[in-house]
C-alpha cells in the first residue's frame, strides 16, 4: 500500500512538471494546426501527400505555426477521440483527411465552436466545418488518354476499392479518356474492398495482368500495383503521388495530389480572421491536382494529345463528362454538348456506356 | 492453360505468408503459450528482410535477418511472459503494436526502394515442362521451405521425443515439470521457432509477394494466421490446407471479377474468411477430438514454486 501511494505521488509530481509543456501559454500567438491521417505517412500515397501539404505549411509560415499530425487513425470511434484531443489541446484549425471522419468531425466541431475544422472529401458542412476535395477525375481522364493510346492488348486493368461515387466517377472518367482515343478499349475492373493492403493489391494487379491487361489503373493507396507492373513489364498509372521510384519503366504518368496551396491559404485565413466555412473542389486548373512527368515509354505524340486535354481541362474548355453520354444500360444521361452538374457528379452511381460488368451497390 | 497455371501460382504466393506464420504459431500454442504478437513479428520480419537485402544485396542475408529479427521479438515476448510471468494476451497485443511502430521507424529510409526478383528454382528442362514445370519445379525457394516446414513439424510432433515433450508441456505443464522437464526452456524454444517463422512470413510479403516496403504492409495477415491455427484444430496439415484455401479463394475472387462474373465484391471479399471457417469447422466437427487437440495449458502462466 505504501508503495502504491509512493507511485501515485511520483506520477502526480511528473504530471505537475509536464503540465506547463502541454498548455504552453508563452506560444499563444502561434497558430496551432492539427492533421489527422487515415494511413501511415509512409504509404507513399494518400496520407503521404497530405503530409507534404503540412510540410509546405511549415515552410510558408515558419515559426508562426505549430503543427501536430496523428497517423493511422481508423475511421470510426477512434477518429472522434483523436479529433477531440486535438481540439482540447488548443489547436486553432484541424484538417481531417479521410471520408470516414465526416461525422466525427461534425460532432467534435459542435463542441468546439471556436475551433475551425476542415474535412477532406466529405459533403457535410457547418458553421465551423469546411469541406475540400480534388477533382481527381480530371487527371484520370488525361491518364485514360495515355492508357488508351499505350495499350496494345486494348485491355486496361482497374483496381478499385469501394463502390462510392468518388471511385465510380474515376473509372468512368478514365474510360471516357481511353475511349476518346481508342474505340476498341476494354476495361477489366477488380474491386478489392480495401484502401490499403499491399499484398492484396499486388495479387489483384497480378490477376489483371494474367488476364491480358497491359496498363493498370488503381484507386487504392499503396504502390504495390506499380511495382508489379514493373516486374511484369507492363504499364501503370500512379495514384495520389508520383510512384516513379516503384516503376521507373512502368509508370506512364501519375496523378499527384497537391494539397499544400490549399492548406496555406486556409491557415492564412484562420490567422487573419477571414476564415469562413466553404466548399472547395479544385482540379488541375486550381493547381490542386498535378499530372506527373510522362514516363520514358510515352511517345511525343501521345504526350502532346494528353497535354492538350490537360490544358483544356485546366482552362475550362473541356469537361470529361460532356454529352452526348449514355449510361451503361443505354439510357440517356447527357444531351449533346451538355456538361454534367457537380451534384450529379458527386453522386455518380452508374457506369457509362461501354464499360462491361455490373457496378456493385 | 497459361491462365490456369498463373491462377495456381497466384494462389500459392498469396498462401505462403500465412503458411509460415500459422505453422510457427501452431508450434507455440502446442507448447501451451498464446502469442498474439504474430502481426508484430511478421512486420518486423518484413522490414528486416527488406532492409538487409537492400543493404547487402543478398537475399540469403535478408532472409536470415528476418528469421533473427522475428525470433528476437519472440524472445522479448518470452522474457516478459515466461520469465517475468506477464499476462500472455496483453503482452501479445503489446508486441503487435510495438512491432508495427518499430518497423515503421526502421523502415523510414526504405520506402521507395526496390530489390531485384527473388530467385526461383530452375532445373534445366524439368522447370520448362508445361503446367508441372512452373507449378512444382519453378517456384521461389521460400515456398518450398514453407511446405518442408509443415512436413517437418508433423514429423517432429509425431516421431520425435522433443515433439512429444512440447506437446506434454502444452497439455499439463505442472505434470511435465514434476517429471523433470524444463517447461520454460522448451517454451522458449517453441517461441523462438514461432518468431522465426512469422519473420519469414513477413519477409515473403516484402521480398516475394509485393516486393516493396510500405508501413503496415502485413495488413492483418498475422491475425488471419492466428485464426487459422484455431480453425485447424492445432493440426499442421490442416493449417496448411486452411492457408491455401484462404489464398485460393482470395485469388479466385479477383480473377472472377476480371472475367466479369457479377457477384457483389463485398460478398467476394468475405468469401475467403467464410469458406475457410466453413471447411475447417466441417473437418473438425468432432468435438472430443478438437478438445483433445487443443493444448490444455494454453495461455496459462507456469511458475515452478520451489
Amino acid at each position: 500500500m505504501k508503495r502504491l501511494f509512493g507511485m501515485i505521488w511520483v506520477l502526480g509530481a511528473l504530471a505537475l512538471l509536464a503540465a506547463p509543456l502541454v498548455s504552453t501559454p508563452a506560444y499563444a500567438q502561434k497558430t496551432k494546426v492539427g492533421f489527422v491521417y487515415v494511413g501511415p505517412i509512409g504509404d507513399h500515397g494518400w496520407s503521404y501527400q497530405h503530409h507534404q501539404g503540412l510540410l509546405e505549411l511549415k515552410k510558408a509560415f515558419g515559426d508562426k505555426v505549430e503543427t501536430t499530425h496523428v497517423e493511422n487513425v481508423s475511421e470510426g470511434p477512434d477518429a472522434e477521440r483523436v479529433i477531440q484531443q486535438l481540439a482540447q489541446a488548443g489547436h486553432n484549425i484541424i484538417f481531417t483527411t479521410s471520408f470516414g471522419y465526416m461525422n466525427p468531425t461534425l460532432k467534435v466541431a459542435k463542441r468546439f465552436p471556436n475551433v475551425k475544422f476542415e474535412h477532406s472529401t466529405g459533403f457535410k458542412r457547418s458553421k465551423n466545418v469546411s469541406t475540400y476535395n480534388i477533382r481527381f477525375y480530371e487527371g484520370r481522364y488525361v491518364a485514360g488518354i495515355v492508357a488508351g493510346k499505350m495499350s496494345k492488348s486494348n485491355t486496361i486493368g482497374y483496381i478499385a476499392s469501394f463502390p462510392i461515387p468518388e471511385v465510380v466517377m474515376g473509372i468512368n472518367a478514365a474510360y471516357l479518356g481511353a475511349k476518346s482515343v481508342n474505340p476498341d478499349v476494354k476495361f477489366k475492373i477488380v474491386w478489392v474492398s480495401t484502401w490499403f493492403d499491399p499484398g492484396k493489391e499486388a495479387d489483384a494487379a497480378k490477376a489483371l495482368s494474367d488476364q491480358g491487361a497491359d496498363v493498370l489503373f488503381q484507386h487504392t493507396d499503396s504502390p504495390a500495383a506499380m511495382k508489379l507492373a514493373e516486374q511484369k513489364n507492363i504499364s501503370a498509372i500512379g495514384q495520389a503521388s508520383d510512384m516513379k521510384a516503384f516503376g521507373p519503366n512502368a509508370q506512364l504518368t501519375a496523378l499527384v495530389n497537391n494539397w499544400g496551396p490549399y492548406y496555406v491559404s486556409r491557415v492564412k485565413a484562420a490567422m487573419d480572421g477571414s476564415w469562413k466555412s466553404t466548399d472547395t473542389w479544385g482540379g488541375i486548373g486550381q493547381n490542386m491536382l498535378n499530372i506527373a512527368a510522362w514516363g520514358s515509354k510515352v511517345p511525343a505524340d501521345v504526350a502532346k494529345l494528353a497535354e492538350k486535354a490537360r490544358d483544356d481541362i485546366a482552362s475550362g474548355k473541356l469537361h470529361p463528362f460532356t454529352g452526348p453520354l449514355k449510361k451503361q444500360d443505354g439510357s440517356d444521361f447527357l444531351k449533346a454538348g451538355e456538361v454534367i452538374s457537380d451534384k450529379d457528379l458527386s453522386g455518380m452511381n452508374f457506369y457509362v456506356q461501354g464499360i462491361d460488368g455490373k457496378l456493385p451497390k | 492453360m497459361d491462365l490456369f497455371v498463373n491462377i495456381l501460382l497466384g494462389i500459392s504466393i498469396a498462401a505462403t505468408p500465412l503458411v509460415f506464420a500459422a505453422i510457427g504459431e501452431l508450434v507455440v500454442e502446442k507448447s501451451g503459450v498464446l502469442n498474439l504478437g504474430v502481426e508484430g513479428m511478421m512486420i518486423i520480419g518484413a522490414i528486416s528482410g527488406f532492409a538487409v537485402t537492400i543493404e547487402t544485396g543478398s537475399f540469403i542475408l535478408g532472409i536470415l535477418a528476418s528469421i533473427v529479427a522475428g525470433a528476437l521479438m519472440a524472445f522479448l515476448f518470452g522474457v516478459l511472459t515466461q520469465s517475468l510471468l506477464a499476462n500472455q494476451v496483453a503482452t501479445g497485443l503489446a508486441l503487435t503494436m510495438f512491432g508495427l511502430g518499430l518497423a515503421a521507424l526502421i523502415g523510414q529510409d526504405y520506402s521507395g526502394k526496390s530489390t531485384g526478383d527473388f530467385p526461383k528454382l530452375d532445373i534445366p528442362f524439368i522447370s520448362d515442362l508445361p503446367i508441372v514445370g512452373p507449378l512444382i519445379f519453378g517456384q521461389d525457394y521460400l515456398l518450398y521451405l514453407s511446405i518442408i516446414l509443415v512436413v517437418a513439424v508433423i514429423w517432429f510432433f509425431n516421431k520425435t521425443r522433443a515433439g512429444l515433450i512440447i506437446r506434454a508441456i502444452g497439455e499439463n505443464h505442472d505434470a511435465a515439470h514434476t517429471i523433470g522437464y524444463p517447461v520454460v526452456l522448451y517454451r522458449y524454444y517453441a517461441l523462438l521457432f514461432g518468431g522465426a517463422c512469422a519473420g519469414l512470413g513477413g519477409a515473403y510479403l516484402s521480398l516475394v509477394q509485393t516486393p516493396i516496403w510500405v508501413e503496415n504492409m502485413t495488413a492483418g495477415r498475422g491475425w488471419i494466421a492466428l485464426a487459422l491455427v484455431v480453425f485447424a484444430a492445432w493440426r499442421p496439415g490442416r493449417a496448411l490446407l486452411g492457408a491455401y484455401l484462404f489464398g485460393g479463394i482470395t485469388i479466385l475472387q479477383l480473377h472472377s471479377q476480371g472475367f466479369g462474373i457479377n457477384i457483389e465484391p463485398q460478398i467476394l471479399a468475405m468469401l475467403p474468411y467464410l469458406a475457410t471457417i466453413v471447411v475447417l469447422v466441417l473437418i473438425s466437427r468432432d468435438k472430443t477430438k478438437v478438445r483433445l487437440n487443443a493444448p490444455a495449458s494454453l495461455a496459462k502462466s507456469f511458475y515452478a514454486s520451489t
